[in-house]
């Protein structure tokens, strides 16, 4: 009971994550290998403001705005430049602001983990388990928030404009639909997303390092891909997904050490049989 | 004074000059036709109009205002706005949500939904499929929830690009009765197409492109009757 919920938390990071890398994917066609460092940007958006003047939650709203701007300023800077030119071009410019991101938190913060302090907000009991009530909190408002995020794209003007840019960006400009503007907005939700899962990931593992945000960042990524890269269902299908999967297998003793290998397992399978992921969309041949 | 007028534009792939200096207008209230072959750069002149393809050489200007470099979604919000070749729908979306999408520049919310309710009048078939995933819709059903589409955004130049290809014969009509429909409740439009007999039927004047350049030009009239165009474009 308490790994199953340890899990649909874990899964609730993953999805919220895997949702920046899918949303970008679907919207600007590309893969923002920078993604998972915003989750590091974030803690450490948390910890400065946390030092400086004690106020979780104050830390929570700076984190979210440090995250955002981050994400639209590396778009406009790093990205946008780059509009029109080969997948790998960008790919390989996404890498770069992975390092970028990782090199500048060293010169600032040193490359030792540094620990954190968040509320201890202590365990509640659900009939005989007791359960952290942060990995509560984590799920419901995971789960307010990607709820929040499917009406938006479903039910708003905005929303609705990004769907279009998604599938034919040539026909969306032709509405009136201002491309560059979306796909900024999409990197700005994709951003303060992330912020969310930093939040969740410190009162997990309350650490921060550099490198941080890589290996969340990868798993996510990989949920992203298992669920169908594009698809914003698929996304936190495959977040929860792997959470719980990971969760799982760290609960057997004598499965625990390979749970990485056979998270990436499922990956090798998933591309084999299904290779646009659970829920992906089949892509269309232009008439 | 002209409502578009392009003047001495040159439009490149690459190296490749697709557009060799071509001029031409359409005045309010003219159905104005491009006619010619396939690969005579008809779609690459709609195109670029609208900024969807960078002009090298020469000016766009619409109601007297220099469009060459404008951003194509701002051009939009001067009222005009293409049906593009292949109709383009968002497959994914539903009937409804195309046509929101169409009224992407309306603001007045009472406004759009008088125009969804007057589209849905206009095209039966998009009132009877409003709920349905656009993508499930049949090519000639997808063509009217295309120019549907553009429709909602009131455009005073409605620029239709091959309005009519790959249809069958009876929604062929169909797409030209709508545009003489839509022409007569007061829209100017452009309309590009290969199939010249048909559109030299409803159009007022019409130019003749062929491999980037203008050939010909004149009165619908006088090309219907104009022994070349006969021969290389009517099959008569």
């Amino acid at each position: 009971m308490s790994t199953i919920m340890d899990g649909l938390s874990l899964g609730a990071i993953y999805a919220l994550i895997a949702l920046g890398y899918t949303m970008v994917y679907g919207i600007a066609k590309m893969l923002n290998f920078a993604h998972g460092d915003i989750i590091m940007v974030g803690a450490y958006a948390i910890l400065t403001s946390l030092q400086l003047t004690g106020n979780p939650y104050l830390a929570v709203v700076v984190s979210i705005v440090v995250c955002t701007a981050s994400g639209v300023i590396i778009e406009r800077l790093a990205y946008k430049p780059l509009r029109g030119a080969s997948p790998l071009a960008v790919l390989i410019t996404a890498i770069g602001v992975s390092f970028f991101l990782q090199a500048v938190a060293q010169l600032i913060y040193g490359s030792k983990s540094q620990s954190i302090s968040l509320p201890d907000f202590g365990k509640v009991a659900i009939g005989d388990v007791k359960i952290n009530v942060s990995t509560i909190l984590t799920l419901v408002i995971g789960g307010v928030i990607m709820t929040a995020l499917t009406l938006f794209v479903k039910k708003t003007r905005t929303g609705r404009a990004m769907q279009a840019v998604s599938e034919d960006k040539g026909a969306a400009l032709l509405m009136g639909v201002n491309v560059n503007r979306i796909i900024m907005v999409t990197f700005a939700i994709g951003s303060m997303l992330a912020a969310f899962a930093s939040l969740f990931y410190l009162m997990q593992i309350p650490s921060i390092t550099p490198t941080l945000g890589s290996m969340p960042g990868i798993k996510a990524f990989t949920a992203a891909v298992i669920g169908g890269i594009g698809s914003i269902p698929g996304a936190m299908l495959g977040g929860v997904l792997l959470g719980l999967i990971e969760k799982i297998c760290l609960s057997i003793p004598k499965i625990a050490p390979y749970t990485t290998s056979i998270e990436f397992s499922l990956l090798i399978v998933i591309l084999l049989v299904k290779p646009i992921g659970l829920l992906g969309k089949k892509i269309r041949e232009k008439v | 004074m002209a409502l578009l007028e392009v003047k001495n534009l040159d439009v490149y792939y690459g190296m490749i000059q697709a557009i060799r200096g071509i001029s031409f207008e359409v005045n309010e209230g003219e159905i104005v036709t491009l006619i010619g072959a396939n690969g005579a750069g008809k779609t690459t002149t709609m195109q670029s109009i609208m900024g969807l393809v960078p002009i090298k050489h020469g000016t766009v200007t619409y109601n007297g205002q220099d469009i060459t470099r404008l951003p194509g979604h701002k051009i939009v919000h001067l009222g005009m706005t293409q049906v593009p070749e292949g109709r383009r729908i968002f497959q994914q979306l539903t009937v409804h949500d195309n046509l929101l999408m169409g009224a992407y520049t309306v603001t007045d919310k009472k406004q759009i939904q008088r125009d969804i309710d007057e589209i849905c009048t206009r095209f039966e078939i998009l009132g009877e499929r409003k709920n349905q995933i656009a993508g499930t819709l049949s090519g000639g059903e997808q063509q009217m929830l295309a120019m549907g589409r553009a429709m909602m955004s009131h455009p005073k130049l409605l620029m239709l690009d091959e309005p009519s290809m790959g249809l069958s014969p009876l929604f062929v009509d169909k797409v030209f009765d709508i545009i003489k429909d839509y022409h007569e409740s007061g829209c100017t439009i452009l309309l590009v197409e290969q199939n010249a007999k048909k559109a030299l039927s409803i159009a007022d004047r019409a130019y003749v492109l062929e491999t980037g350049s203008i050939t010909l030009s004149g009165t619908a009239d006088e090309l219907l009757h104009d022994e070349a165009v006969k021969k290389a474009y009517l099959g008569a």
